[in-house]
């Protein structure tokens, strides 16, 4: 069971993460993107007025789990990540994310509530840029099931 | 682009093939999603799709062929996607414009398996929607 002492508790900043060409083009086809998304054509990327490609709209995905994984390795957090399910996701971008930048990622816990013997943790992620400057933001719901 | 109006409708073939490679792509490789003997040990009714390739692939269509920047989307997972070894999954994705405010609409996002919605609450916030 997760320990509610952990609510409000702000875990440190992601060591800086560079986001590849080749990994937006990865996540881009695995997510159902077509040879002419922007995510995976250059010609198309630069069409729409960027530099490079851009991530596809849930790619700050990889961020957010980045983050995570110090609430799975945190001990106080008591996190069983094989009883965990997705409950829900949002991510909410200040701009898109275009390969070549550098970002990191802060978690900050924000609700533990038990529901039907269930477990409902609630995770607010903030994604900085290089100049310390919001570019998304992503709240998750995980469900850690009881039993 | 009108409230009401359906954006995309569009019918996508999940495999174990695609979970291999979404878990790949995403770093998430949580054995519910590729072994069936986990899957089955935990109490899941089968190997499921990870909640968010749903979600990504419920709205690539949008991103691909009409240039829009989406600025906000969110889902709640409502049901599990479960994908045969043999036949995979077939997902039914749609979206259909519920807003608009100045150069930004608001698109219901929705995935269907098995003639169930499994992304409920899902919305998305776009810009730049191109008008025709």
């Amino acid at each position: 069971m997760v320990n509610p002492d952990i609510v409000g508790k702000t875990y440190p900043a992601t060591q800086p993460y560079l986001v590849g060409r080749e990994k937006i083009r990865e996540f881009a086809l695995a997510t159902f993107h077509g040879a002419g998304s922007p995510s995976v054509s250059l010609e198309a990327s630069a069409q729409a007025g960027f530099p490079d490609l851009v991530a596809p709209p849930t790619f700050a995905i990889v961020l957010q789990q980045q983050s995570l994984e110090m609430v799975i390795d945190d001990a106080e957090a008591e996190l069983d990540f094989s009883r965990v399910v997705h409950g829900d996701q949002g991510f909410s971008y200040r701009r898109p994310i275009i390969a070549g930048e550098q970002l990191t990622s802060q978690l900050s816990v924000e609700s533990v509530k038990e529901l039907a013997g269930n477990q409902m943790i609630a995770f607010l992620t903030k994604i900085f840029d290089s100049n310390n400057e919001v570019v998304a933001e992503a709240t998750s719901t995980l469900v850690v099931r009881g039993g | 682009m009108e409230i009401g109006q359906i954006i995309f409708d569009k019918k996508l073939h999940l495999t174990r093939d695609s979970l291999v490679r979404y878990a790949g792509a995403s770093g998430d490789f949580n054995p519910i999603h590729y072994r069936d003997d986990i899957a089955k040990q935990v109490g899941l009714p089968g190997v499921l799709a990870h909640g968010m390739l749903t979600m990504g692939a419920a709205i690539s269509p949008l991103f691909d062929q009409l240039g829009m920047t989406v600025i906000d989307y969110s889902v709640r997972f409502s049901k599990p996607v479960v994908v045969d070894a043999e036949t995979g999954a077939e997902l039914k994705v749609s979206a259909e414009v519920v807003e608009l405010d100045g150069n930004r609409a608001k698109l219901a996002i929705r995935a269907v398996f098995n003639e169930q919605t499994v992304m409920a609450k899902s919305f998305a916030w776009v810009e730049n929607a191109k008008t025709e």
